[in-house]
């Protein structure tokens, strides 16, 4: 029988309930009284001088109350970046301003010119087609390459160059794994693209800035992931607003997928502009906006080369990626293909020797960031095409050469400064075999070329680190923040229960999850428990949701808070009970003495603390109220096994994904339903980044793909129903739940497993020369690939 | 600046509109029904489906003017007269169809649309129709399920939870 209730059972949704009948509460349907709305008159070209902003005429158009441009913002911060990369010469990385306002220089098509605020957005916008702007477009980089080669036109004038930083890791490995090639008796190099992808949750961004001048308090409200961070950077570093005078709210969010975690100018602007005019001012993107304003994803264009030996054991891996920054650092651009990229890439297999290398470059296009995995799905994606080429190299079965190759023996330390401390690779890999049905396919096949259709089977191994991060490491590697996560466990009198967590919820289902752990410790029932998040004012510092972090880290903190309440609630208990409280038990929500028949319900204790007429006041103080800051000793390390099949048409190229199988590895689950959902989506945005999706900018750093009308997002027919397991469980060792997180390994999994059974689709037809197709596998790549 | 009357949810509803106002504006702005939501400019992603005249209709394509004397049904008004949750409504909470919630509202509106077209759609056909309606959460697979089982049919075969 499944479990109903507590760790491991899948109660339905609590949050569904508002989200079905449209009273959920996103920050577009928040409006304050007095509201004035602004719109952002932004960059057309991709690169030029701004000589003029001209409003003269546009600030005498109806409505309008004031027009804001960059002069606006010269005594003010620009937006913070959140880490600091050290090159492998031990130089920091190179660190431009970003102002909330262009200044000077437009960088990118997009790049905020003017902000009109006006009574209405339609004044605001009218207003905007009557500002005169004066632009002298300069040549723009787009492509990483050439904006790195001598003479190439520089993105900011005050940097040495485009490189933002030349990265190596570990550089005391090169001279090793250089060796290591020499003598090799295979070597497979593989060139490809880690396609340029734009997260779009379907939620658009919105902020809403408010001010009080009774308390001299701002509010901002946004579509955020974390919005303590946003408080922090946005109060500290760019508008100078202590944290007791800034309230920042994120409530419903309609997802975030990493793009919400940055903190953006359009935030800064509207808490600002607040201030100067002593009105709210609300500002929500169109999806227009959101493609030359969000942070984009992925773009890393990479060499990577694996070395055998004679017995096709893994013995070297060299990789050279360049990585797109953009035109300016988003807020944790730099640790994106380092720190997230680089200590993945051992993966799940003993290479003994690793040398990676990254060179960050500045372009002229909309800043890049993580996206749903962030660096991991980057590093998979090379690694796990660079192995399929390889077993094909070598004739020798593909799912056979990773088993040859797994790490086997836990805890591992790889070459690459990470430490796994649990895993069953094989375990995960047999799973898959079972749930694909392997067996089946060639008969499969059979069935597909009856009508005329290649099929294709593709596999691959995942690692992620996930659980981000321990404070202290990552302030070792550069990060400029702690990656702690709090919460505050208050019981209420009559026994119900407020969480108030750092961890946010969009989507992820927090407020049903949460509370089943609460439950499971206390024996109480989950409807008494309520989680509260996304509002500074009502919670500890708190860093937010992303990097599959938050049950790991923030459902830690909270089993930490909780174990101090029941100490404290057992005190309690043995003193209305006239026992030891070392005698005390909870169970079923009730406190026992061990060994009696004596007991007190939950409810009398937590009255007893609120009510403290009977109470033992020399030892203890009233109330039951608890706070943890949970810091993790060290990532988790989810992994598994995924596979695709593919039918490919010889006549068009069109690939269709037929199955999809994911075996994964996530420790303890606490709501089963919730974890599948959460591997399905990653899943749909994997192939949607493998046959879909590309981010283009033409040669003048024009976006090509700016709407939902040239950019391909996943449909529902373009997917099958997924086949997921995660019956394989090794559990983390290192926090009190044994969890490892599972919101990006769908996204990290994914996109190989894609392409390696398209390329098997094409050798199974005669193919054999077609060795890699880039993504997306559009049906007029996969066409030209057959056809070359 | 003119006024336009439609029924919206049972109830009749008036406002002035400029003749550039959507009908989702109009339902969103002047009505306070947020549950309509907009997730692009190029009438893509489906988030502000609702009923017009009992047809699913993209409330951003079309003029708050355009919907004069029209029966408009929201996601507001989907639920059943004692509050509880409808058949599409609950299916997408029993099978998991939904994450941050932002397509949602369209999801069901385009989800009753077709049951009440076809009441007993194939696998195929619901992909088909929800041509129209963006997910960047779920990767469909649980709103594909739910639409089954609000049809009726076993879903305890598709694979997990
Ligand atoms: S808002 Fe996207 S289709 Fe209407
Ligand atoms: S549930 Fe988030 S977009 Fe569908």
């Amino acid at each position: 029988m499944p479990k109903d209730h507590g760790i491991g059972a899948s109660p339905k949704r609590r949050e569904d309930l508002r989200f079905l009948t449209g009273t959920g509460n996103y920050t577009d349907d928040i409006n304050l009284y007095g509201q004035l709305y602004v719109h952002f008159l932004r960059s057309d070209v991709a690169h030029g001088r701004l000589n003029k902003v001209d409003t003269t005429d546009a600030a005498a158009m109806p409505g309008v109350v004031r027009i804001f441009t960059g002069d606006d913002f010269a005594g003010v911060g620009g937006l913070p970046c959140g880490w600091q990369v050290t090159d492998k010469h031990g130089q920091p990385m190179q660190e431009p301003g970003h102002p909330v306002l262009a200044q000077g220089k437009v960088r990118h098509v997009g790049d905020p010119i003017a902000a009109i605020v006006a009574d209405t957005y339609e004044q605001a916008r009218d207003a905007a087609e009557a500002i005169v702007l004066d632009i002298e477009e300069l040549p723009a980089v787009i492509d990483m390459k050439a904006a790195v080669q001598d003479g190439a036109p520089k993105v900011h004038d005050d940097l040495t160059s485009n490189l933002c930083y030349d990265w190596g890791f570990v550089e005391e490995n090169k001279a090793a794994t250089d060796e290591a090639f020499k003598n090799a008796a295979h070597v497979t190099t593989l060139e490809l693209v880690n396609n340029r992808l734009v997260a779009n949750p379907m939620e658009p961004r919105v902020a809403v800035g408010d001010y009080n001048r009774s308390t001299d308090e701002s509010t901002l409200y946004t579509t955020s992931q974390n919005p303590h961070v946003i408080r922090l950077l946005m109060g500290a570093f760019v508008l100078g607003i202590p944290e007791h005078k800034l309230r920042v709210v994120a409530p419903d969010v309609g997802g975030g997928f990493g793009t919400k975690i940055f903190h953006y100018a359009e935030e800064a602007f509207c808490t600002f502009a607040a201030r100067q005019l002593k009105r709210p001012v609300k500002w929500t993107s169109t999806r227009s906006e959101a493609f030359m304003s969000d942070a984009h994803g992925r773009d890393h264009v990479t060499k990577i080369e694996l070395a055998l030996d004679k017995d096709n054991n893994f013995v070297a891996l060299r990789t050279e990626t360049y990585a797109n920054m953009g035109a300016y650092l988003s807020t944790f651009a730099p640790s994106v293909p380092t720190w997230l990229h680089g200590t993945l890439m051992a993966g799940n297999y003993r290479t003994p020797l690793i040398y990676v290398n990254v060179k960050a470059v500045f372009t002229n296009t909309v800043p890049v960031d993580a996206y749903r995995g962030a660096g991991r799905p980057e590093a998979t994606y090379q690694l796990e095409r660079v192995i399929d080429k390889a077993a094909r190299e070598l004739g020798v079965d593909p799912i056979k050469l990773r088993r040859q190759n797994f790490i086997t023996q836990f805890p591992y330390a790889t070459p690459v400064a990470v430490e796994y401390d649990t895993g069953d690779y094989v375990a995960t890999m047999d799973k898959l075999e079972q749930i694909a049905d392997l067996s089946g396919f060639e008969a499969r096949r059979k069935a597909s070329e009856a009508k005329g259709k290649l099929r294709g089977l593709g596999i691959n191994c995942y690692i992620e680190a996930c659980g981000i991060a321990p404070s202290n490491l990552v302030g070792q590697l550069g990060a400029r923040a702690g990656l702690y996560e709090s919460a505050t466990v208050r019981v209420n009198a009559t026994g119900s229960i407020s969480v108030m967590t750092g961890s946010h919820s969009h989507g992820q289902g927090h407020e049903t999850a949460f509370p089943q752990v609460i439950a499971e410790m206390l024996g109480i029932d989950e409807s008494m428990i309520e989680i509260v998040h996304g509002d500074t004012a009502k919670g500890p510092m708190g860093m937010g949701t992303y990097g599959s972090r938050s049950l790991a880290v923030g459902g830690s903190a909270m089993v930490r808070a909780t174990e101090k309440i029941i100490n404290k609630a057992k005190k309690i208990a043995a003193h209305l009970m006239e026992a030891s409280d070392a005698d005390i038990e909870v169970k079923d929500g009730k406190f026992h003495v061990a060994g009696t028949d004596k007991s007190v319900a939950w409810g009398d204790v937590t009255l007893a603390a609120y009510v403290p007429h009977n109470y033992p006041l020399e030892d203890i103080e009233p109330g039951l109220e608890e706070t943890a800051f949970y810091d993790p000793s060290n990532f988790t390390y989810p992994s598994g096994a995924y596979c695709c099949e593919v039918e490919v048409d010889p006549d068009t190229g069109r690939v269709t994904i037929e199955r999809f199988s994911a075996a994964d590895d996530f420790g303890n689950i606490i709501n089963p339903m919730i974890v599948s959902g959460q591997v399905h989506g990653g899943i749909g945005q994997g192939i949607g980044q493998a046959l879909l999706e590309g981010a283009v900018y033409d040669d003048n750093g024009q976006l090509l793909t700016g709407s939902y009308m040239d950019y391909a997002m996943p449909r529902a027919s373009d997917v099958p129903f997924y086949t997921v397991d995660h019956s394989c469980v090794t559990p983390c060792t290192h926090n009190p739940l044994g969890v490892k997180g599972c919101g990006e390994a769908g996204a990290i999994g994914s996109p190989p497993a894609v392409v390696n059974a398209v390329i098997d689709a094409l050798h199974s037809a005669g193919k054999t020369n077609v060795t890699h197709i880039d993504m997306p596998l559009s049906p007029n790549r996969v066409w030209a690939a057959m056809n070359a | 600046m003119a006024q336009v009357s439609m029924t919206v949810n049972g109830k009749a509803a008036s406002g002035d509109v400029e003749g550039r106002t959507l009908l989702v504006q109009f339902l969103r702005e002047n009505l306070h029904l947020t549950g309509t939501h907009v997730g692009c400019d190029t009438s893509q992603c489906g988030a502000c489906v609702v009923h017009v005249n009992g047809k699913a209709v993209k409330a951003c394509t079309m003029l708050a003017a355009e919907a004069e004397g029209a029966e408009v049904r929201t996601i507001e008004g989907m639920a059943n007269a004692d509050g509880s949750l409808n058949t599409v409504q609950q299916a997408f909470q029993d099978h998991h169809g939904l994450q941050c919630g932002f397509c949602t509202p369209g999801m069901v509106m385009s989800a009753s649309a077709l049951l009440a077209e076809n009441p007993n759609p194939t696998e195929t056909e619901i992909r088909a129709y929800l041509e129209g309606n963006i997910c960047r959460c779920t990767g469909y697979h649980n709103i594909v399920k739910a639409i089954m089982a609000a049809a009726g049919q076993d879903v305890s075969k598709i694979a997990a939870e």
